[in-house]
């Protein structure tokens, strides 16, 4: 089944549906593993003719995955050296697929499933790169779903692994398990009390890696905050998910009592903030992408604690990623510059939060 | 001094706390930059590569440079990669080289993992021959170079030898018949 990439960019992936567990504050959960083929040499060292053969393989190993019982969905398979650059942007902007896929050479796919939940990459830094994204904190039903696929992809090919170190990758930072487990939250009120950077400091005590999300160039992306596990060697698969899993509801804590602080000690100015990036981004002529995740930030936090009463969450979800440069353009059905870019995104803001007449579409 | 990730002037010395002790880099502007404020990397697993090209970069500061030298070429008999040039990108040639550098990445695995022994998930064929399997990647390149140099006899044998390894791929029969598939 091909990709219709117009039907995909006006949706949104689950990881964008706004439901499950806590989350007003924890926007998705990801795991990914990192597999490679023993026959193979590793991307760095493989020839046009090497990967051009492990797509071949890989890409009967998911047609065949998708033929078995045991797999719930159905991946549909992209060729990502045959996209023209606006839909690779698309598919990173979607988190559908990594930088590095998009922008390096010679055979490479993806296979992504209906709902968003399932991309395998093939020949990125690794020859697969599995991954599962879900709604909320939901670490538990993403390890399943990426366990049974792992090993029905796995079973007519041999992985590179050895009993000592496990599963080998590219790179030394991902042996052993290959998994990485991610969980992306909203800590707005964490940046706003100036509490951010203490947080880092203490997950990287515990070994836990913490990054701001980043979007066009290098701004930080609207308050998102990607926690992940900094090891994958020594600790079983599960070890790891749980090291993750257990941290968050702490974070989860020091974001609430956050916003309690804020809603307590300073109310009017908090209210005041959320309703001026409301109002900015309800009647702007023209914004850029940068202003826009900033003030979708306050939004989103003030659509949380009550102060905005008339946008749902899923639609501010949706509006991060919409008003992003590949998607606008997706939307729109033509290329547009950055000037261009900086009316239409302001139009469909105004569009989607009923700043214009037409009334304000929630999904 | 030179910056520690290009060849540049190092302008830049970042002391950084990993696991509570303090970790002294020296870079360039630019690429103390990029640490501090990594350009554009949407996530996790893009920003780990760089990392672990900064440890292995790092691996040369313990070592004199008769052995350093001595180190870096030291060659993968199966993938061909140098030591050197896995320093240079912090990323391997292939499966073989954690066997062949076993040593030389011993203290870089446990610089970032603190542990050198895997102890979760087990593939499901494994047993079968991963291992073998690897040494094809030694066996199609050592038959490309016998054609080059029109080397023919050598290059029959290397063949049959891919081939005898190639039909011995079939896993072992795993407990359900795979009608599904
Ligand atoms: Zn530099
Ligand atoms: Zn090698």
């Amino acid at each position: 089944m091909p990709l219709n990439f117009e039907e995909l960019a006006g949706g949104s992936g689950e990881w964008l549906k706004g439901s499950g567990p806590e989350s007003d504050i924890v926007i998705s959960s990801r795991i990914r593993l990192a597999r490679n083929l023993a026959e193979f040499p590793f991307i760095a060292r493989a020839t046009a003719a090497d990967r051009a053969e492990i797509e071949k393989i890989l890409h009967a190993r998911i047609a065949a995955s998708n033929d078995s019982k045991k797999f719930p969905g159905e991946l549909m398979y992209v060729d990502v050296s045959q996209l023209p650059e606006i839909d690779r942007a698309f598919l990173v902007e979607r988190q559908l697929i990594s930088r590095e896929l998009s922008e390096s050479e010679g055979a490479r796919a993806v296979a992504i499933d209906g709902r968003e939940q399932y991309s395998v990459m093939i020949n990125e830094e690794d020859h697969l790169r599995i991954q599962v994204m879900h709604s909320g904190l939901d670490l538990d039903s993403a390890w399943e779903q990426i366990d049974t696929l792992d090993d029905l992809i796995e079973e007519q090919v041999t992985y590179a692994y050895n009993e000592k170190l496990g599963y080998l990758t590219a790179c030394p930072t991902n042996v052993g398990t290959g998994i990485r487990v991610s969980v992306m939250l909203h800590l707005p009120a964490l940046v706003i009390t100036r509490q951010i950077d203490k947080v880092f400091r203490s997950l990287q005590k515990i070994n836990l890696a913490v990054r701001g999300l980043y979007g066009e160039g290098s701004q930080a992306m609207g308050d998102f905050y990607q926690v992940s596990n900094q090891i994958t060697l020594g600790l079983s698969e599960q070890e790891l998910i749980k090291k993750v899993a257990d941290v968050v509801p702490v974070l989860i804590d020091y974001e609430r009592q956050a916003r309690e602080f804020l809603v307590r000690e300073s109310q009017e100015t908090l209210h005041d903030r959320v309703s001026r990036a409301y109002g900015i981004l309800r009647n702007a002529q023209t914004i850029s992408s940068e202003e826009t995740l900033h003030l979708l930030s306050s939004v989103r936090m003030g659509v949380n604690l009550g102060l905005i009463g008339d946008v749902a969450i899923p639609t501010v979800n949706k509006l991060f990623v919409h008003t992003q440069p590949a998607h606008l353009q997706k939307l729109a059905g033509m290329e547009l510059d950055s000037s261009d870019r900086n009316i239409e995104r302001a139009t469909y803001l105004r569009r989607h939060l009923g700043g214009d007449s037409d009334k304000a579409e929630h999904n | 001094m030179k910056c520690q990730k290009c060849d540049k002037q190092a302008t830049f010395h970042i002391t950084d706390l990993v696991d509570g002790e303090p970790n002294e880099l020296h870079l360039c502007e630019d690429c103390a930059q990029a640490f501090l404020a990594p350009p554009s990397s949407s996530d996790a697993d893009e920003m780990m590569p760089a990392m672990a090209g900064l440890l292995a970069q790092q691996l040369a500061v313990g070592e004199t440079a008769e052995e350093l030298a001595r180190l870096d070429k030291q060659v993968c008999p199966v993938c061909g990669i140098s030591f050197r040039e896995f320093r240079k990108q912090g990323r391997l040639g292939c499966p073989y080289d954690y066997t062949c550098f076993s040593e030389e990445l011993e203290p870089l695995l446990l610089n970032i993992h603190d542990e050198t022994r895997h102890v979760g998930k087990v593939p499901k064929g494994f047993g079968a021959n991963a291992e073998q399997q690897t040494q094809l990647i030694r066996l199609r390149r050592e038959m490309k170079e016998a054609v080059a140099r029109e080397d023919y006899e050598q290059a029959s044998k290397l063949r049959d030898e891919i081939r005898e390894i190639e039909e011995s791929r079939q896993l072992p029969p795993t407990e359900q018949p795979p009608t599904d598939l």
